[in-house]
């Protein structure tokens, strides 16, 4: 390379290294993080973890409260929240006329998007919990993470709806079916990968969120699994918190398996969603 | 009606088809009941704190709710040395890596490192608060030869970390949707891919890269779990660059160690419920002005293509 640079270029070749290092500099971390917590957390996995109760103070025996804690609250979001979200991004997609009602719509989502997840504890707390008086229970929790995770579904949903083409519905509705049967029957069929993916997101999201259960749900330790909406639970994000701040004398291989078992609960979501995504993508045919 | 000719079609009475679309509509209102409803009950919680509380107490900077201190100045001034501190990493190496995968990287290699950057999007911020708490500050503080490592730095590395995903996916939107044509425009008129970047592209997508920061802010802001695992949570209120390296305490980490604590309807209560307002309210600016900035451009860029 004896080809003189000019100070033009070598000012571009300097700026492409700067930013291949910074996005280096992001990418590793991310990477790092996910490696080091499967080799640390490893070797605590073994069945008993898995299926068994927490013994001595938490410090031995297994997390399945907290598994199946995690689970039922992850069900019970998708219980309330699908529904609503998908309603609500039916009515922005197809009926909502172009006014300032449906302005504020979109600026509630916003607003629902952006409140820090504290304060949906603070709110479930106060509406659910207390004025409501189901007590701290799965179903308070639901409840909150569902109002939560709302926004992320709307949207989604939302999107893979307005990417139906216009003419299949133009279609539909010239052969006599009413504009309910074209939603059900063309254009939900069409954004279903999408708003599937959409969805698995926004329970991802919920299964991971500690703040909004920590006084809606959370149990500290309670070694028995659920058996109604109206019981506290345990659960794997707020388990992890509680192991790695408040128990002293925590073994540490027990709080990286814990991060683990949440890693791959929440990573297995996001890779089944992108999955449904990228496959939706090489077979779509519009 | 029609019956002779749309005997193809299950015939729903429209009765049904009524009832259908009153539900849709409902459900596409929720959003803005239930924005109203916890607007509401904030208020609702937080009112008797104004009246048990002075409000001299209450912009005080000493918190320390057994004596009945409740001054909430150190908390606001640890949720915002952190998030300034998350800001000035998370909008450099956020768009830094939006402009390296829309504009530099091939396309093998975008499609490859976008999904990691969502990955880190979805991690659970627990997750990220243990290792920071088990790695990040055991060497922040060997390495600065700190007194502890959990610190307002450590707090604002990892929301930092944690605000990027929002800035990359948003400027990298806002990158892609600039026309090729102001690129090639450029470029053929003999300017170097960079300067095209700095003059043209960069400049064309400002008000999405804006939205960006802005969003990322928000994110920084609400953040609870991390912040409250690294930053030490000592209310004391920062005054300068060297508090930096001290431990802080930040609103949201003061709701959830302390909400868990407090008996129901006592002062402390109400109080926390006032700074969930505060979070309330803040979130409400930065999320507005951000879409504003992003609905003003829609329609200037109207404008210019019509």
């Amino acid at each position: 390379m004896t080809m003189k640079l000019s100070a033009r270029q070598f000012k571009q070749r300097l700026g492409f290294s700067l930013l291949t290092l910074m996005t280096f500099l992001t990418v590793v971390p991310i990477i790092g993080v996910v490696i080091y917590i499967i080799y640390l957390g490893f070797p605590a996995i073994n069945l008993e973890f898995l299926t068994g109760f927490p013994r001595e103070g938490m410090r031995e025996g297994g997390i399945l409260p907290a598994i199946i804690g995690t689970f039922y609250l992850t069900l019970g979001t998708a219980i309330f929240a699908v529904p609503l979200g998908i309603g609500s991004a039916i009515y922005l997609s197809e009926y909502a006329p172009n006014n300032r009602a449906t302005q504020l719509i979109r600026i509630a989502i916003i607003n629902l998007a952006g409140i820090p997840s504290v304060v949906y504890g603070l709110f479930g707390l106060g509406l659910f919990v207390l004025f409501l008086g189901f007590g701290t229970s799965i179903l308070a929790g639901s409840l909150t993470l569902s109002i939560m995770t709302l926004p992320v579904i709307i949207s989604t949903t939302e999107e893979a709806l307005r990417a139906v083409p216009q003419a299949f519905r133009t279609v539909s509705m010239s052969l006599g079916a009413t504009k309910w049967q074209t939603i059900r029957k063309i254009v939900l069929p069409q954004a279903l990968p999408g708003i599937l993916t959409g969805v698995i997101l926004g329970l991802e999201r919920a299964a991971g969120e500690t703040a909004p259960i920590l006084f809606t749900v959370a149990a500290f330790f309670l070694p028995r699994l659920p058996n109604s909406p109206l019981d506290a639970t345990m659960a794997l994000p707020y388990h992890l918190y509680v192991i790695s701040t408040q128990v002293p004398g925590m073994p540490i291989k027990i709080q990286y398996g814990t991060a683990l078992v949440l890693l791959v609960f929440v990573l297995s979501m996001i890779l089944i969603a992108t999955a449904i995504r990228s496959r939706a993508r090489a077979r779509r045919q519009w | 009606m029609m019956s002779k000719y749309n005997a193809g079609i299950d015939p729903k009475p429209p009765k049904r088809e009524f009832l259908i679309t009153a539900l849709i509509k409902a459900a596409g209102y929720s959003a803005i009941i239930f924005v109203g409803m916890i607007f509401l009950f904030l208020v609702l919680e937080s009112l008797p704190a104004l009246r048990e509380v002075k409000l001299s107490n209450l912009l005080s900077s000493r918190w320390y709710p057994i004596e009945d201190y409740y001054g909430v100045l150190p908390l606001i001034g640890g949720s915002l040395i952190i998030t300034i501190g998350a800001t000035l990493i998370a909008l450099p190496f956020g768009v830094g890596t939006a402009i390296y995968l829309s504009e530099i990287a091939p396309r093998w290699l975008r499609e490859t490192l976008k999904p990691i950057v969502e990955i880190l999007g979805g991690l659970p911020s627990v997750v990220l608060g243990f290792l920071g708490m088990l790695v990040l500050s055991p060497y922040l503080r060997i390495w600065l030869d700190l007194p502890t490592g959990l610190s307002a730095l450590a707090g604002a590395i990892l929301l930092g970390g944690i605000a990027i995903p929002t800035v990359v996916s948003i400027s990298e939107d806002a990158l892609d949707a600039v026309p090729k044509s102001y690129r090639d425009a450029s470029l053929a008129m003999g300017a170097t891919e960079w300067q095209t970047i700095w003059r043209v592209t960069l400049p064309a997508a400002r008000s999405g890269v804006l939205t960006a920061a802005m969003l990322g802010i928000g994110r920084a802001i609400g953040e609870t779990m991390a912040v409250m695992m690294v930053t030490g949570n000592a209310p004391i209120l920062p005054t300068g660059i060297r508090d930096l390296f001290s431990p802080v305490r930040t609103m949201t980490a003061t709701i959830a160690a302390e909400m868990g604590e407090v008996a129901n309807n006592s002062t402390h209560y109400h109080v926390l419920f006032l700074i969930g307002i505060i979070l309330f309210l803040i979130s409400l600016v930065v999320n507005v002005t951000a879409s504003a900035v992003v609905f003003r451009q829609k329609k200037s860029q109207e404008r210019i293509l019509s």
